[in-house]
């Protein structure tokens, strides 16, 4: 695991206002087809009227550092980048179609591609390859989403961890999540 | 979106089979910043445009993949957006594919009201419009014809219908929508708020909304300040009944009672003047009539405040003095969508006293002075002067204060008759211009009635929308990422320009709206008010007179100007505001001479009966409104609206989440089905739903019969005495289960 990239997303959920951008970004980047998709928000209300909250959040695939649908795939198709230690994603070609992975996934993540193959949020590579942020990240009109490295201790999204309260979802799933949410 | 989407619902509704699937894109065009692809095989291309899913504008850059619709992203350099597009801008690209698209010229073949038209050729429908013009100028005067217009693309036509002989211009968007702050801001400091907010946001150290749901509301300028301000610690004050999304943000939310706001504001003003927190220099140095004011506000406590709104005095004093403490970083927001109860110019002037009592206008977090840029027009021939206008209609004659046409005047005019000249109407042809005026304004009725009594009906538009089936002639406008517009330079901290140009080329049979208006001048014989060869060249002659060029525009696609005069108004300055008596007016000598009241007076606005629940509405971030509710992309993140129910209310009628009930209001019209979704985040003397939804245009196959249509039960209208406005809050429903 030595030098290897911790890629976290850090989402600010008191300035995210549940509009969707990123939810169309991610659509439109990675040419998701009609009636799929790998960002989706949800609000949660909690009180009763006029004591009320609310937390909302731009949920995706929490590149899990113990991810059951890595060790839950028959044919190795869903797998750990090789430069990362939680950055899960999916070969096409080797994925059969037969759904482990979703079953396995506590956070519904995946989802069958018309071609037949799972797929799902990749933290678009293609793009933090190229030094980009992910498309969803850069859409933000609330800059509410930050993504970064946690094994670097100077990143944004270390010193947001360091400064902020947070949480993951379903921690007690153990899949050790690395999409963190500040409340 | 369905807010309360999680994925699992999303795919159920989305993967229902509803539509057809997206038509690919067409041939691609050579463009500007040719890329490399991920690939390496794939061929990128980027063109810039700005945005027209909404009127607000946003500068972005339009990707193709190997010929492609590919994404839409913002433009940095746009102060619009600051890179970052809506919902709504990032799907931009629906419209482009929108399969129901308009896609040839349509003449009439039955009545009014039915979509029944035979397909035309563009010479024929042309021709058609050019002969019926030439009938209306020498039968009653071309000042018989008006424009609805609500997009870019009308500006050709406004050129166009000048050319011919007239000034008529209306947009529902002032009487229905944002009139009555422009008005309240004209009364008080000389000057209005205008597109895009000349708002501070981004510095404002307080922020107070009243009714104002910016989130939801994804203007991405004020999200993108909005946001930058909570980042900075900024202390949010939200007003509103409903528990809105930037009420979950707020230090304050005050849940006040509807219809209330302005006792609520009166109340502030009286804490923040006799506990003395206002801004004693500037107050003195720049506004006129603070004595009166002070009068006159003398008994708006917050203890009188508190049974008229809900809200109890500790909090109505707490909020003025955490106002009155970042002052003059304090921005009390004018709001948008204005037009509630018939007071609403009053109101907004309420929030206007505030802001300079406050001395936030002009100041750093409050108000900075906007600049544009100015832009050279072509030389052409003056226009004739139109004999006649809208001010010399009832309407026109009754609401003199109002700088803009009022849309139900001109409905009025339509069927009544000129002024002394009952025999005839004052109206007998509209244009009507990317705008459904049918869903925009309410009474659709009153509309109906004068759509009737017109001898020419001309809409062009990019769907077939509910208007279109009342046009004479239909004209298949391109989508925005077909065609260029006029340089965009509104108001803004930067003076900007910004370009539109086409990503493709027009798609079906439809043309690009400058191509349109011109050739409808060639056929009128007004051609040389277009005289140049093609957009192209129009477009270079103004920008090379600014030092750019159209070839340096479709590099940059924004570009900053420097502005030549201060963003806010100096220390000590010999500030002079534009109005009567060149100061901030907090007593209007002007209201008080039209006979209104000079200081803002609360007065009780009718309540709902037993069974009965004001409705309220607003808006989707997924939608504008009925503009957006057919596009691809976008009907899938937020297919219905729903109408909100609070658990008490739904208790009492035994309604369930996510089953469908029908509304009736209290004239007893009942609305299309819509989906209750139950929640405390609406007062329980109230119900809300999003504006825009429950449409009745059969072609439209993704939007028709989805949801209900707020409009059609807003059959009382309270009128704004000073300006015309449409208050549409006074609606109450019931439920039919």
């Amino acid at each position: 695991m030595d030098n290897k990239i911790k890629y976290a997303m850090v989402i600010d959920t008191k300035l995210c206002v549940g509009c969707g951008a990123c939810v169309v970004a991610c659509k439109t980047e990675n040419e998701v087809p009609e009636g799929r998709s790998r960002v989706w928000v949800v609000e949660e209300v909690s009180g009763v009227y006029p004591k009320l909250s609310m937390e909302i959040r731009s949920e995706r695939c929490n590149h899990c550092t113990n991810a059951p649908c890595v060790s839950a795939c028959p044919t190795g198709a869903s797998h750990y980048h090789k430069s990362s230690e939680n950055l899960v994603l999916v070969d096409s070609k080797k994925c059969t179609g037969c759904k482990a992975c979703m079953a396995a996934c506590p956070y519904d993540a995946r989802f069958t591609m018309p071609e037949g193959y799972v797929t799902k949020c990749t933290f678009c590579l293609h793009r933090i390859e190229k030094g980009e942020n992910p498309a969803c990240m850069s859409v933000c009109p609330a800059r509410a989403i930050h993504f970064g490295d946690l094994n670097d201790s100077n990143s944004e999204v270390s010193v947001l961890l360091k400064s902020r309260k947070f949480k993951v979802l379903q921690p007690e799933a153990g899949t050790q999540p690395n999409v963190y949410y500040l409340v | 979106m369905a807010l309360k989407v999680n994925r699992r619902e999303f795919i159920k509704i989305t993967g229902a089979g509803i539509g057809g699937a997206a038509v690919a894109g067409g041939v691609g065009k050579v463009a500007y910043g040719l890329i490399k692809g991920d690939s390496g095989d794939d061929v990128i291309t980027r063109v810039p445009t700005f945005c027209e899913m909404c009127t607000f504008q946003c500068a972005g850059w339009a990707y193709t993949k190997n010929g492609k619709p590919w994404k839409i992203v913002g433009n940095e350099l746009d102060e619009h957006c600051y890179g970052r597009l809506c919902t709504k801008g990032t799907s931009g690209f629906g419209i482009y594919n929108d399969p129901d698209r308009l896609k040839t010229p349509l003449i009439r073949t039955s009545e009014r009201g039915k979509q029944v038209f035979r397909e035309a050729t563009w010479d024929e429908a042309l021709t058609y419009i050019a002969d019926k013009l030439k009938e209306i100028k020498e039968t009653y005067g071309p000042e018989s014809v008006a424009m609805f217009s609500h997009g870019s693309g009308g500006s050709w036509f406004k050129t166009l219908l000048k050319a011919y002989g007239t000034t008529d211009f209306v947009a529902p968007s002032y009487a229905n929508c944002r009139g009555p702050r422009e008005e309240a801001y004209m009364n008080t400091y000389g000057e209005a708020i205008e597109s895009p907010e000349r708002t501070d946001m981004k510095n404002s150290k307080c922020i107070v909304l009243i009714g104002s749901h910016i989130g939801e509301n994804t203007h991405s300028q004020q999200v993108n300040e909005f946001a930058q301000a909570l980042r900075n610690g900024a202390s949010l004050i939200v007003v509103d009944p409903r528990f809105s999304i930037a009420a979950s943000k707020a230090k304050y939310w005050l849940p006040i009672k509807p219809g209330t706001d302005l006792a609520l504001l009166l109340a502030w003003i009286n804490v923040i003047i006799y506990e003395e927190l206002y801004d004693k220099d500037y107050v003195r140095r720049y506004t006129k009539g603070f004595e009166e004011l002070k009068k006159a506000v003398k008994d708006n406590t917050p203890e009188w405040a508190y049974p008229i709104t809900t809200i109890s005095p500790d909090v109505i004093r707490e909020t003025a003095r955490e106002m009155a403490k970042h002052k003059p970083s304090t921005l009390i927001h004018p709001g948008r969508h204005n037009v509630w109860y018939g007071d609403d110019t009053q109101r907004v002037r309420a929030g206007a006293i505030l802001n300079a009592l406050l001395g936030s206008w002009g100041r750093k977090g409050g108000f900075f002075i906007p600049e544009s840029a100015e832009l050279p027009e072509w030389p052409i021939p003056a226009y004739p002067k139109p004999k006649r206008s809208f001010k010399d209609t009832e309407a026109g004659q009754k609401y003199q204060l109002a700088n803009l046409a009022i849309s139900a005047g001109v409905c009025a005019a339509t069927v009544h008759g000129v002024t002394g000249e009952a025999e005839r109407a004052f109206y007998e042809g509209w244009f009507i211009y990317g705008c459904n005026v049918l869903k925009s304004m309410p009474q659709r009725e009153n509309t109906i009635k004068a759509l009737q009594n017109l001898s020419l009906v001309v809409v062009i538009d990019v769907l077939p929308t509910e208007i279109t089936g009342w046009a004479d002639v239909v004209l298949p406008d391109t989508s925005y990422l077909e065609r260029y517009d006029d340089i965009r330079h509104s108001q803004g901290r930067t003076p900007q320009i910004a370009l539109r140009s086409p990503v493709f080329e027009p798609r079906y049979n439809s043309k690009p709206a400058w191509w349109i208006a011109r050739e409808l001048a060639y056929k009128m014989g007004l051609g040389d008010y277009f005289p140049w060869k093609d957009v192209e060249e129009y477009l270079d002659f103004k920008l090379k007179k600014i030092g750019s060029s159209l070839d340096e525009m479709k590099r940059l696609g924004v570009k900053n100007l420097e502005r030549t005069t201060p963003l806010y108004i100096g220390k000590n300055e010999d500030y002079k505001f534009p109005t009567d008596s060149g100061k901030i007016e907090l007593y209007s000598e002007t209201l008080k001479n039209f006979g209104f009241d000079p200081v803002p007076v609360y007065r009780r606005h009718d309540e709902p009966e037993g069974g009965y629940y004001r409705l309220l509405y607003g808006r989707s971030a997924s939608h504008s409104f009925a503009r957006t509710i057919n596009n691809p992309i976008l009907s899938e993140l937020d297919p219905e609206n729903e109408v909100w129910v609070n658990p008490i209310v739904a208790i009492e009628w035994g309604l369930k989440n996510g089953q469908y009930v029908r509304l009736e209001n209290q004239d007893g019209v009942v609305s299309n089905k819509v989906k209750v979704r139950v929640t405390e985040r609406i007062r329980p003397d109230s119900v809300y739903m999003v504006h825009g939804f429950g449409s009745t245009a059969k072609n439209l196959r993704r939007a028709f019969g989805k949801g209900a249509d707020d409009q059609e039960l807003m059959t009382r209208i309270l009128v704004d005495p000073i300006m015309g406005g449409q208050g549409m809050h006074g609606n109450f429903v019931t439920f039919r289960v």
